[in-house]
């Protein structure tokens, strides 16, 4: 896919990835081979149809092809921008995984044929870009005018569903349930929709017109969003249960991680939440045309592996950092980002210190850090995550100047509604404890996304709404009865 | 709670200092300082405030604790008043002693003299009440009387001397902290204060600690975090447009 060009877009917040034209796409789509078993359906948390819209951008019917996609997933625009497709869709193509054991011989057969007749050696199986295509419809879709199909009124009368949180969790269950002929009601703390699409997300990566416009076709479809009320505070969970007829609660990972090491409360020491925050949600890059500012240095350190510190560190440069590192405790290859992002930053010039880990931040007279103590890591024993655990090498201390410090080591479900919930059963970081169908121990209560597993993707939090909406429906269909 | 008047506004945290919910009102008084508070103070009434999210945070720990010292300073004394009406209302005795820089900042003391069962007043000026201190005069409450907790609302240098003297008397005091916030959801950590070693955010684990815990000079620090740009923001505004920002920050 097309990019914009490196010099000129770390001077500005446009989306980085251009998308394909239609001659791209078509001819992408052709490379599909119509497997019998598509593995990338499997691959998908939310079971798109992968195979049939690929083919239905083959024939050039696109509208055919968003309408398939729109059956499983509200959200197509976001998830072909930021899902992980290369570990998910993408990663079990067979076109990457053409020697899978799994494979029929008469697939492994046209799996040959196909390699053989564009003359691609086995190191080059590229997989089919789903997640291109997926964006691709999404987008020629908004430019065209289509749109979802609309719930008819006389559906509505099937039951209220109340949804904490407006982000990805929420908006995939209300989509799900909109769908299915429930009103559903989406209660965001913030002043605008989207949960961390829109305050976590910098728009080069996920522009703010992308998610307006999904949150406009679920408004358009019946689900009604109420900005400005804070659950567990403004309301309970228990006054949204009289009022509902179920409750589910997508309210994510927001809580910051921090390390609680010396000097972490300096001035210039931003939590990545509070670092895009300002730059995202409230626009500071314009400040003082806005009214929210941010201080940046010269010199921006950000600590951590993910997507988050990739954007962390991506944002700095745009904000004129003049050099923005990356500090990560464990190897490259362990980094959690998606490959994509750590190349974009690369390109954009962020600088890469690895097995490295801050020991603490050191200040100057008036409170602000002006520099990172930081020390060595090597390769220890391996983990619950299957890695090596990192270990700090013994006397490998080394300081890095640095005026601004970013922490994007991770975040914790905010544990607000379960301390204001009475019996909500709660796990290790405050993680609302659910079954596979979204129940908690509260009856008619259900949760999803990052609230219940702490901090993950997108597309898992939307593949745990839209299972928890079908549990809704059926929960709320047995109570009639 | 949390208020933002306009598109491209900042989220400001504001203390209520009055509720009716029969008639689903709520009063803010607040002081002219920054852009924000400023472009409130002009509001006409009919006007509305684009988005206000609220209430937000610990409820205050309300009970009868026997005599309680309730001490405001400057605006902070708009959320003493409600406290002090609380605090009556479940039976406690009720000093009060409020300070502002002079008689013209200082708000409320009828309301507040009305309310308390004792109300003592300072100026830095001596232009109303005495002349000193809030603490100067807590410091003689205490000595006289028994005290078992203290309240104390106002800037940090404040809260921070009215603790130091409760400490010195043995009487445990009750600050509530005013950190830069974003949200005010426990979302961004912007507010972060360290209370006995350990690192709260004001905005969903207070914005009431313990004053013998809080390290104020770190909150202090922390809330210059963003002065220049401050200034900046309301030249901006004064000029209609920003005349020296880009070129020199300003300083």
């Amino acid at each position: 896919m097309k990019k914009q060009d490196v010099s000129r877009r770390i001077k500005n917040f446009e989306e980085v990835a251009l998308g394909l034209d239609e001659t791209e796409a078509v001819l992408e789509a052709k490379r599909c081979l119509e497997c019998q078993r598509p593995w990338c359906v499997r691959g998908c948390p939310v079971g798109v149809d992968i195979p049939r819209f690929i083919r239905a951008i083959r024939d050039g019917r696109f509208e055919d092809g968003i309408r398939i996609i729109w059956e499983k997933n509200s959200l197509p625009a976001v998830c072909g921008r930021v899902c992980p497709h290369e570990v998910q869709c993408e990663g079990v193509c067979s076109l990457a995984r053409g020697c899978s054991k799994f494979m029929t011989a008469k697939g492994r057969a046209r799996v040959e044929a196909f390699l053989e007749q564009f003359n691609l050696t086995q190191k080059r199986r590229r997989p089919v870009s789903i997640g291109a295509l997926e964006r691709f419809l999404a987008d020629y879709a908004a430019e065209h005018g289509i749109t979802p199909y609309t719930a008819g009124s006389d559906m509505k009368g099937k039951g209220k569903v109340a949804l904490v949180g407006s982000g990805p969790a929420s908006l995939a269950a209300a989509g799900e349930l909109a769908r299915r002929g429930y009103h559903a009601t989406i209660f965001e703390a913030l002043h605008a929709p989207g949960g961390v699409l829109r305050y976590g997300i910098p728009n080069f990566r996920l522009p703010e017109e992308i998610i307006d416009r999904e949150i406009r076709q679920l408004k358009d479809m019946g689900v009604e969003f109420r900005q400005d009320v804070l659950i567990g505070r403004t309301l309970t969970i228990d006054e949204l249960l009289s009022d509902f007829d179920a409750v589910f609660i997508g309210s994510g990972a927001g809580a910051p991680v921090l390390m609680g090491i010396e000097g972490e409360n300096l001035n210039g020491v931003y939590s990545a939440n509070e670092f895009l925050t300002r730059v995202n949600l409230m626009e500071a890059y314009r400040f003082p045309e806005t009214d929210t500012p941010i201080n940046i240095g010269k010199r921006v350190v950000t600590i951590g592996g993910g997507n988050v510190a990739m954007d962390s560190a991506r944002v700095a440069l745009r904000l004129g950092a003049e050099e923005s590192i990356i500090l990560y405790r464990r190897r490259r290859e362990e980094m959690p980002a998606r490959r994509e992002e750590i190349e974009n930053a690369e390109e954009e010039g962020v600088e890469f210190k690895f097995l490295t880990t801050p020991t603490k931040y050191i200040g100057d007279d008036e409170g602000c850090v002006r520099a990172v103590e930081c020390i060595r890591m090597e390769p220890g024993e391996v983990d619950d995550s299957g890695r090596q655990r990192p270990v700090p090498v013994a006397g490998s201390e080394f300081t890095i100047e640095a005026d601004t410090v970013i922490v994007a080591i991770g975040q914790r479900p905010n544990p607000l509604i379960p301390t204001t919930t009475q019996g909500l059963e709660t796990g290790k970081i405050r993680n609302i404890i659910a079954d596979e169908s979204g129940r908690t121990s509260i009856k008619g209560v259900f949760a999803g996304g990052d609230a219940t597993t702490g901090a993950a993707t997108v597309i898992l939090a939307m593949g745990a709404g839209v299972r928890a909406a079908r549990a809704i429906a059926e929960y709320i269909e047995g109570c009639k009865d | 709670m949390i208020i933002r008047l306009k598109e491209g506004g900042e989220r400001i945290p504001l203390t209520i200092s009055g509720s009716d919910p029969k008639k689903g009102l709520i009063t803010i008084i607040f002081q002219e300082i920054g852009k924000t508070t400023i472009e409130l103070g002009r509001m006409e009434e009919g006007e509305s405030i684009l988005n206000l999210v609220g209430p937000l945070g610990m409820p205050a720990e309300l009970k009868n604790f026997g005599t309680v010292v309730c001490v405001g300073g400057g605006v902070g004394i708009a959320p003493i008043l409600y406290r002090v009406k609380a605090l009556k209302s479940v039976g406690n005795r009720v000093i009060s002693i409020i300070g502002a820089r002079n008689k013209d900042l200082l708000i409320l003391h009828n309301e507040m003299k009305e309310l308390s069962d004792e109300l003592h007043i300072a100026t830095d000026d001596g232009t109303l009440g005495r002349k000193g201190f809030v603490t100067d005069v807590l410091d003689e409450v205490l000595a006289e009387n028994r005290v078992d907790l203290i309240i104390a609302i106002g800037p940090v240098v404040m809260m921070r001397a009215v603790t130091g003297v409760g400490s010195a008397h043995g009487v445990r005091t009750v600050v509530s902290l005013n950190p830069i916030m974003v949200d005010g959801t426990g979302m961004c950590g912007s507010c972060r204060v360290t209370v006995g070693k350990k690192v709260r955010f004001a905005c969903v684990d207070g914005p009431e600690f313990d004053g013998e815990f809080v390290d104020f000079d770190e909150l202090l620090q922390r809330n210059r975090r963003y002065l220049k740009e401050e200034a900046a923001s309301l030249m901006v505004m004064r000029a209609g447009r920003c005349t020296c920002f880009e070129e020199t920050g300003c300083e």
